[in-house]
């Protein structure tokens, strides 16, 4: 069982009163990209064993959309921060680097 | 005018808990950012509360205003003063970015009253009640719909789309079957 802690309404969500959102800090390519790029957008996505970042909706709840970093192995979450986020929060890329030295960052 | 019913006529079950389906109840939805001037004035003239803290209810007495999200709040009032109020919110928040919108007819609203009222909702809802703070709203998942629910008066109201209120009314009554008490 996944537990996220709703960034706006603080909530400890249990998986079911979320809505998965995919791979979170995504570039968009749009009108006038090369064809390359358009589709590593709309295709290409990570798939680690390891630490992975998340885009959830409190679907059930406050209904916003917040960013997630958690590990895909263990389940164990890293902290949660609001989607208005261009890249992850200083602090919980340190935490992660922390806890998981063998991690080669977010990008 | 015609006359305001609630979804299944005040339907009761009697369980190891009582589940009323109440109402009409007056419910307004009032989306504002908390910093949109005048916003706290309109709540007080609809329904004579503050604006609330995050996840919290304020209550004058039948009146009360919940946090439903950052940019969102239920007011609840008599379904009789719901006009009033409307045309209220409306004038004192003229000119800013807002919207509010009369729900009464829009949902179903139920009572589950008794010493064990809690175990018939942890049983459909994946919320911690342990964790709720007094006079906290909880918005979540009632078995298969979306709900909000608060403790209070012996019990616990909880709000669902009036759509789904049969629906509600029989995962309740099956949750609050004699016998189905939790250990």
């Amino acid at each position: 069982m996944l537990i996220l802690e709703c960034p706006y309404c603080g909530v400890k969500a249990e998986e079911t009163e979320l809505q998965p959102g995919g791979e979170a800090h995504l570039k968009r390519f749009g009108p006038g990209s090369s064809p390359e790029d358009f589709e590593a957008y709309m295709f290409a996505r990570k798939n680690p064993k390891g630490v992975h970042f998340e885009r959830w909706r409190h679907a059930y709840g406050c209904g916003k959309w917040f960013l997630a970093a958690r590990c895909t192995a263990t389940l164990e979450v890293f902290g949660t921060y609001p989607a208005q986020s261009p890249e992850p929060p200083a602090d919980l890329v340190n935490k992660i680097k922390a806890k998981r030295p063998e991690w080669k960052g977010w990008k | 005018m015609a006359e305001p019913v609630s979804a299944l006529g005040g339907a009761v079950f009697e369980g190891f808990a009582t589940v009323r389906e109440i109402g009409p109840l007056g419910m307004i939805t009032l989306r504002a950012k908390p910093d949109v001037p005048g916003l706290e004035a309109a709540v007080r003239g609809a329904v004579g509360t503050g604006l609330p803290a995050r996840r919290q209810m304020d209550w004058a007495k039948d009146r009360g205003c919940g946090w439903m999200s950052p940019d969102e709040y239920l007011l609840i009032l008599p379904h009789a003063e719901v006009g009033r109020a409307l045309a209220g919110i409306e004038a004192a928040l003229k000119g800013q970015h807002f919207l509010a919108v009369d729900v009464s007819d829009a949902r179903a609203v139920f009572r589950i009253e008794g010493e064990k009222a809690d175990q018939v909702l942890r049983k459909l809802a994946p919320a911690d009640l342990d964790a709720m703070a007094p006079g906290e709203l909880r918005r979540s998942r009632i078995a298969q719909v979306a709900g909000a629910f608060w403790a209070g008066e012996g019990g616990y109201t909880l709000v669902v789309f009036r759509s789904v209120a049969g629906y509600v009314m029989g995962v309740l009554t099956h949750s609050a079957q004699p016998g189905s008490e939790l250990a």
